[in-house]
């Protein structure tokens, strides 16, 4: 079995270790137990070399090079800036109006309108002959037919109808202006029996076969069975593109092409909408819209995001973001630990029985909900991003320094009983010296290695965190903000670019902390590894 | 060791009294509210009166408007009964949801635990005993993945792979769309179907710790003088690996899992927030982000809870099992 062979691979590598370091024996230059003959490392150089044997962590310190220089330079070399919107021409096909062939009657009401109710006993009634009358909600109502599907209904005075039913329309030439209703009236008695003039108010308008009224030269109205109405309450249909619109409607076409007053030509579609027996113009427009979710290209070897910004670069930046993030925090976990860990270990008595229960309380904070807490107390507060990301670095130090004040008190007090802290004390070495150059260092090789596997801890703290829409926000990248698009399903179905890549960067640098802090511990103790 | 446990306790006690006082401080001293919200609401009704008047009401309903000391011994004194108020974005008592919800978290968390342990000990074990082989690198790197493998993304590619392109799972929730119309056997497999997907990112996620745990302590164990001293008196291997070290592996391995047995009751806030399954971590989650104050602060209170009786188990196990362990 492998284990077997276990202390003969040690000796073996020791072995090797020594031949690697004895010098090629200058004959008879040295006595055989002179120190000089030897080369001797120093304990770093020894750290170094055995980590770099380690395949594995050299693994890790390679793939944590290469995360580096993408977050670091790629940022600098990437065309792009981190929040560079691009844009796309789109081809948009709005609704610019609909026509309606007019198959029901039409009310035209002076002041106030004809009952639904009457309307309907109207329809009925009408059915029956041109003149006649009926009753609804106790009033009785006449109605004549004066021509062609229009019908005027009287209530009470024969003179003047109250209300005009209708298969024809008519509209104003002029923008935004009301006709009279005795004008449309007038208008439709002479449209409908195909006259050519007519007299309203002692005037006399002339009428062509296409509808249109004519006081003298002037365009007043039209008549039309079709009504044209915009789609948009801002424009103003002319009459010309109204005639042109229905007879090409009329002669059946898919396209319309209409020149206006300034000569500029416009192409519309059109569709008819058998259900609603509507024929829909539609005026396709070139927007400029957001560049969303553009598939890989090589202008954007990542494509864009839902933002329309260039994926590989807010990668670049998002890396840069978290890797800043977990650096900061661990630097103030490490800080406020040290000192905290190395007094209560150093001092021992009152303090240290303080600070450590000073820790046991803050290992039982929970932090992932505090921290989600106070994040969502932010949202709500609408916080600046930029001060919310300090905000996060310096909770996320905060809640994490129980662990490593832990940490250095435990080695302190193991060290502190050592022989070499007795000789330093009785070579009378001053407190502030013993502690840096003699205690500190000895705890280094442990602080190290917990340093870098919190490093990847935080990193993915952050990442959870802003994945939840509680870290790092908008406009700043980080990879976990980044992946938090998949919260949508759709982009976790189709958009594979947007996430799987930032998720593999997390994954990747995580694991090569975890590497290279495996690899550390192992090459700085050597008992547990060869 | 009566006296040991009963220290212990005390401690734990004035700990936990300090923790509770901490987290009513900062829950107190946070700017916005679910109570703001409300009161803001209210206050836009037509004829309605002013959003402080509305703010006093309901803080003086609440009891929020007393200062934080007095504030907190009256929560205190409460929640020694039993009473943790009423939750404001659940509008049930606190205990009420927390007993709703608590039961499919404690299920999810006990079966990945199984599974963990089925999975994790024995690699950890097979990876000490062929250390620095191709199969111990395997397993290392693997250990090392899974414990860096960030949550989120990796339930993001299971829900891909699977709820997406095999369509095996749902994406999300406890129970399907004709949850109602099925047998008690079909309700049953029915959330079990459900259940799947969150409890191998658990176990995946949470994996490699234990697996790494174990393979230093096996590895601790198999330099020991004892296990040369097996194998000098010629036993076969697999006796010294399986009866001698193995069986002293499970010390340090008892405390810990031991340990962390509370945590089972504390729910996956990340796991169960991403499968939308209603289990206390994604019920708390919800309410944390309300700002439902009564809710967040049992829940916190209760996490603090489970980490110290976590820790004063594994303590207390560690003397236990260990003979050698001797209890000043």
């Amino acid at each position: 079995m492998a284990n077997e062979n276990l202390p003969q691979d040690e000796r073996g590598s020791i072995e090797e270790e020594l031949r690697v370091d004895v010098v090629e024996p200058d004959e008879g230059e040295y006595s055989l137990n002179d120190d000089r003959r030897v080369r001797t490392l120093s304990p770093t150089a020894l750290v170094v070399k055995r980590f770099l044997r380690n395949r594995v962590a050299v693994t890790g310190l390679v793939i944590l090079t290469f995360m580096f220089l993408f977050s670091f330079v790629g940022g600098l070399v990437s065309p792009y800036a981190q929040d560079q919107v691009f844009y796309r021409e789109d081809n948009q096909s709005k609704q610019y109006a609909a026509v309606t062939e007019n198959k029901e009657l039409r009310y035209i009401s002076d002041g106030e309108g004809l009952p639904s109710m009457a309307r309907a006993k109207f329809v009925l009634a009408q059915k029956q002959g041109k003149e006649g009358s009926f009753e609804s909600d106790g009033v009785t109502y006449t109605f004549k037919q004066e021509g062609e599907g229009l019908f005027a209904i009287y209530a009470g005075d024969p003179a003047n109808p109250i209300s005009l039913a209708t298969y024809d329309t008519v509209s104003s030439s002029t923008e935004g202006e009301e006709l009279p209703f005795a004008l449309q009236h007038a208008i439709l008695v002479a449209a409908t029996n195909d006259k050519n003039s007519f007299t309203y108010e002692g005037k006399t308008y002339s009428l062509d076969a296409s509808g249109t009224v004519l006081d003298g030269d002037q365009e007043v109205a039209y008549a039309s069975r079709y009504v044209v109405q915009p789609s948009m309450p801002d424009v103003f249909l002319s009459r010309a593109f109204k005639d042109e619109l229905v007879s090409s409607i009329e002669a059946n076409d898919n396209e319309f092409t209409f020149k206006d007053d300034k000569g500029e030509e416009y192409s519309y579609k059109l569709s008819y909408d058998a259900s609603k027996s509507t024929w829909s113009v539609d005026q396709s427009a070139s927007t400029r819209v957001f560049d969303t979710y553009s598939s890989p290209s090589k202008a954007h070897p990542l494509g864009t995001d839902k933002n329309g910004m260039d994926m590989l670069t807010r990668l670049m930046y998002g890396g840069r973001v978290s890797l800043y993030i977990g650096f900061i925090v661990v630097f103030i976990e490490t800080l406020i630990g040290v000192v905290l860990g190395g007094i209560s270990g150093y001092r021992g008595g009152w303090i240290d029985n303080l600070i450590m229960r000073v820790v046991d309380i803050f290992y039982c904070i929970p932090s992932m909900p505090i921290i989600i807490i106070l994040g969502a107390t932010m949202d709500a507060m609408r916080v600046d991003p930029q001060v919310r990301m300090v905000y996060l670095m310096l909770l996320l130090g905060f809640l994490g320094w129980p662990g490593i004040a832990r940490l250095v008190r435990g080695q302190i007090l193991s060290l502190r009983e050592q022989e070499f802290m007795t000789a330093t004390e009785a070579t009378g070495i001053r407190a502030s010296r013993r502690i840096f150059r003699h205690l500190i260092p000895n705890v280094i090789p442990q602080l190290i290695v917990t340093m870098t596997m919190s490093l990847g801890s935080t990193i993915i703290t952050e990442a959870t965190l802003s994945f939840l829409g509680l870290g790092v926000k908008f406009p700043f990248a980080s990879w976990g903000n980044i992946i938090n698009d998949v919260n949508d399903t759709y982009v976790l179905t189709n958009y594979w670019f947007i996430w799987i890549p930032a998720g593999c960067c997390l994954l990747a640098t995580v694991l090569a902390f975890n590497l290279v802090g495996d690899g550390l511990r192992d090459a700085f103790d050597p008992k547990m590894k060869r | 060791m009566k006296k040991y446990i009963l220290k212990r306790l005390l401690i734990s006690v004035a700990i936990l009294f300090l923790v509770s006082f901490v987290i009513y401080a900062l829950m107190r001293c946070l700017p916005t509210s679910y109570l703001e919200q409300v009161a803001r609401t209210k206050s836009q009704q037509p004829g309605s009166k002013s959003f402080e008047e509305w703010m006093q009401q309901l803080s003086a309903t609440y009891g929020m408007d007393k200062g934080i000391i007095p504030g907190f011994f009256s929560w205190l004194g409460r929640a020694l009964h039993g009473d943790f108020g009423d939750s404001w974005r659940w509008t049930v008592p606190v205990t009420q949801k927390f007993q709703e919800s608590v039961w499919i978290s404690f299920i999810m968390g006990a079966i990945s635990f199984v599974l963990e342990i089925i999975i994790a000990i024995p690699l950890g074990i097979i990876a000490a005993t062929k250390q620095y082989t191709k199969v111990d690198y395997l397993i290392t790197i693997v250990a090392l993945a899974c414990f860096s493998l960030p949550t989120f993304f990796f339930a993001s590619l299971l829900k891909l792979v699977f709820c997406v392109n095999l369509g095996w799972f749902d994406l999300g929730g406890l129970v399907g769309r004709n949850y109602e119309y099925l047998s008690p056997m079909g309700q049953f497999l029915d959330k079990a179907n459900h259940l799947v997907l969150p409890i191998v990112t658990l176990v995946v996620i949470s994996i490699g710790a234990l697996m790494r745990y174990t393979r230093t302590n096996m590895l601790e164990v198999l330099n020991a003088d004892y296990i040369r001293t097996a194998r000098a008196k010629g036993l076969p291997e697999h006796e010294v690996i399986y009866r001698h070290a193995f069986r002293n592996t499970l010390i340090p391995l008892v405390t810990m899992l031991g340990g962390s047995l509370p945590g089972l009751f504390a729910g996956a806030l990340i796991t169960e927030t991403l499968y939308s399954i209603p289990g206390i971590g994604y019920v708390s989650y919800q309410s944390m982000v309300a700002g439902d104050i009564p809710f967040s602060m049992f829940y916190l209170v209760f996490m603090a809870i489970l980490t110290l009786l976590g820790n004063l188990i594994s303590d207390i196990l560690y003397a236990a099992v260990d003979p050698r362990v001797r209890i000043a």
